[in-house]
């Protein structure tokens, strides 16, 4: 802009345009306010829209069953008799199994990749444990009924059933190999990504300084990790491993594909079973009453508080107690 | 022999009694944690060799492209349709929601936003396929691909609003100071300044959210589960034809004729996902380098 230009403006002009302009800048500063709030309103609002709506969905079962559904141990859609205990056993034993054989494993792995891994190893490793958690569920179940399965009911069945058959959750293989040990072994794959990332990034956070002090004080690796390492990160892996839980007991699809549908509480691993989310993707489709779909939004109600209460429980203790690193993922 | 008390010079200087066990704990634990990180990597390679070795032999140009059952083009259309209109719907809120973040809200509202978006990232897909169903299926009285988009934009929402957030984050506060200085009003900042220099990271982490929801069938198989797999459809106020659900029909089925076409689309879905989750994350930590350099 030449200077004889803005000095042929009048006075008032030029007032006038930044007046125009701090009105435009008003009002865009407003609405840019109101349309990120309504953005963080409406995400908040999400959450209470799905409870809203499932909890709907589930009052005729509700009305009709109360709180006997929870325990009662019935699922007989042809006679309209519907209760979750099965399926919350199912759920309980496969999940339990999946974080106690994936947590130790996750954990071990991300110890592996801050304190044993050279870098550029670990620069591989990492990556590659994280795509773990990319394969699609669905193709992790239909890997786990067509190769999985086989394997294990010929091969890894009858040997624990042989071995170890007086435990009683080492029972008789079935012919299929779909059973809660299938899904209990898809579940474990599926936990481990997210337990190991989340405590890689926490034992990064540990202080080198300490590490550092204890392997001065003649420590071994193993004694820095058992001294120094677990202790000051252990709330964080502990809600690591509660977030892996969460992640197991709302699985639906790669369960419901190697589970085999059982209906019966059986103490045998190499029995088929069912497990809340799965008994919803396999039966909703092709629910036919209104009850068998209450009492399958009813499974649902009770998923979602589990699962609520999981994310509160692992959000509570990785704050409460957190040294240093955060729990993010 | 030599008197016990004293050192013996000529004993070779390798650890005895305790040390030696404490030692042989040390080796042992490192060598469990080796093993653990190779037992998860077998895993990845198992599932993905068998997907590849069984899924190659059925891929060809036909297969991608045609209709039902020379080919299985109209699933991956639908897929493709399903997750860019999920995509469209979360991506401006999730950024909405990322912005509020760092630029509006105190300490406080950050906290309880976190916590919505940890809440929204827990819940089970499962439990987002029931909610896609009461709330548009059952409303509308029939399955559309509109109805798994919104399932899916739910999945994608505390994705693209964390990693959005975390880029934002990283733009120069010297950035905002001199756009502050120069009398800039906080929305053009916000337009001109803060979200073209996060761009880059709010577009990869869009991208690693769609690779997420792209895979996710539980919503899908209440939301757009009974389609016709002959026709090609971006029309997504019908049931759209979708690979996840395919999949997932075929293992229901049990019927090992289906199977190897099963393994082609889990081939052409893993290719996908794996492809863009990879050339995001390097794109990300690209971008994030050069924010925080």
């Amino acid at each position: 802009m030449s200077a004889s230009a803005s000095a042929a403006r009048a006075p008032g002009r030029g007032a006038q345009v930044s007046d125009l302009r701090k009105r435009a800048d008003a009002f865009g500063d407003r609405g840019m306010f109101g349309i990120c709030l309504l953005a963080a309103l409406l995400a908040g609002g999400t959450i209470f829209l799905v409870g809203f709506q499932i909890v709907h969905g589930a009052v005729p079962a509700i009305d009709k069953f109360g709180f006997s559904f929870v325990y009662d141990t019935t699922w007989q859609p042809n006679f309209g008799r519907f209760g979750a205990g099965v399926l919350l056993f199912g759920t309980a034993v496969t999940s339990a199994f999946a974080l106690l054989l994936g947590g130790p494993i996750a954990i071990a792995i991300g110890l592996f990749l801050t304190l044993l891994a050279p870098k550029s190893i670990g620069a591989v490793i990492g990556p590659l444990v994280e795509l773990l958690a990319a394969i699609p569920s669905v193709i992790l179940g239909f890997w786990g009924l067509v190769v999985l399965a086989p394997y294990l009911q010929e091969h890894v069945e009858p040997f624990l059933a042989d071995k170890l058959g007086f435990v009683p959750i080492f029972g008789d293989p079935q012919t299929t190999g779909l059973s809660v040990f299938t899904a209990s072994l898809i579940l474990t794959i599926m936990v481990i990504p997210i337990i190991a990332s989340i405590s890689r990034d926490l034992f990064r956070s540990v202080p080198p300084e300490l590490q550092d002090g204890a392997a001065v004080l003649g420590s071994t690796r193993w004694e820095v990790v058992r001294g120094i390492v677990l202790p000051t990160t252990s709330s964080g892996v502990i809600a690591a491993c509660i977030l892996g839980l969460g992640r197991a007991l709302g699985e639906a699809i790669a369960v419901s594909q190697v589970i085999g549908a059982g209906s019966e509480i059986k103490a045998n691993l190499f029995a088929p079973g069912s497990t809340l989310a799965a008994q919803i993707a396999l039966q909703f489709p092709g629910a036919l009453t209104e009850l068998h779909k209450a009492a399958l939004f009813y499974c649902g109600v009770i998923l979602l508080a589990i699962g609520l209460a999981a994310n509160l429980l692992a959000g509570w203790i990785g704050r409460r107690f957190s040294y240093g690193g955060a729990v993010n993922w | 022999m030599s008197d016990p008390l004293l050192p013996d010079p000529t004993a070779p200087l390798t650890p005895s009694g305790n040390l030696r066990r404490r030692q042989a704990v040390s080796r042992i634990t490192e060598g469990a944690a080796t093993a653990a990180a190779v037992v998860a990597l077998a895993a990845l390679v198992l599932v993905l060799w068998t997907v590849v070795s069984r899924g190659a032999g059925v891929i060809s140009f036909d297969f991608i492209f045609k209709g039902y059952p020379e080919g299985v083009g109209p699933m991956l259309l639908g897929t493709i349709v399903i997750a860019l209109l999920a995509t469209a719907i979360a991506m401006p809120i999730g950024v909405l929601v990322a912005l509020y973040v760092t630029e509006y809200s105190g300490a406080k509202g950050a906290r309880t936003l976190k916590l919505i978006l940890d809440l929204l990232n827990g819940l089970p897909s499962i439990i987002l396929g029931l909610f896609a169903f009461v709330f548009i299926v059952e409303a509308q009285e029939k399955q559309t691909g509109f109805a798994g988009s919104v399932a899916l934009a739910i999945i994608e929402l505390p994705l693209i609003a964390r990693g959005s957030q975390e880029v934002l984050q990283l733009v120069p506060i010297n950035l905002r100071e001199a756009s502050d200085a120069l009398g800039v009003a906080r929305w053009r900042t916000v337009l001109s300044v803060i979200l073209p220099s996060a761009l880059g990271g709010i577009v990869t982490s869009t991208i690693l959210a769609v690779a997420r929801a792209a895979g996710e069938t539980a919503p899908l198989i209440l939301a757009t589960s009974a389609f016709d797999p002959k026709k090609f459809s971006v029309n997504p106020f019908e049931a759209l034809p979708n690979i996840p659900t395919w999949i997932y029909k075929v293992s229901e089925e049990g019927n090992p004729n289906g199977y190897a076409e099963a393994w082609g689309m889990s081939l052409v879905l893993v290719f996908i996902i794996l492809v863009t989750s990879l050339g995001a994350r390097a794109l990300l930590a690209r971008s994030k380098r050069k924010l925080s350099s």
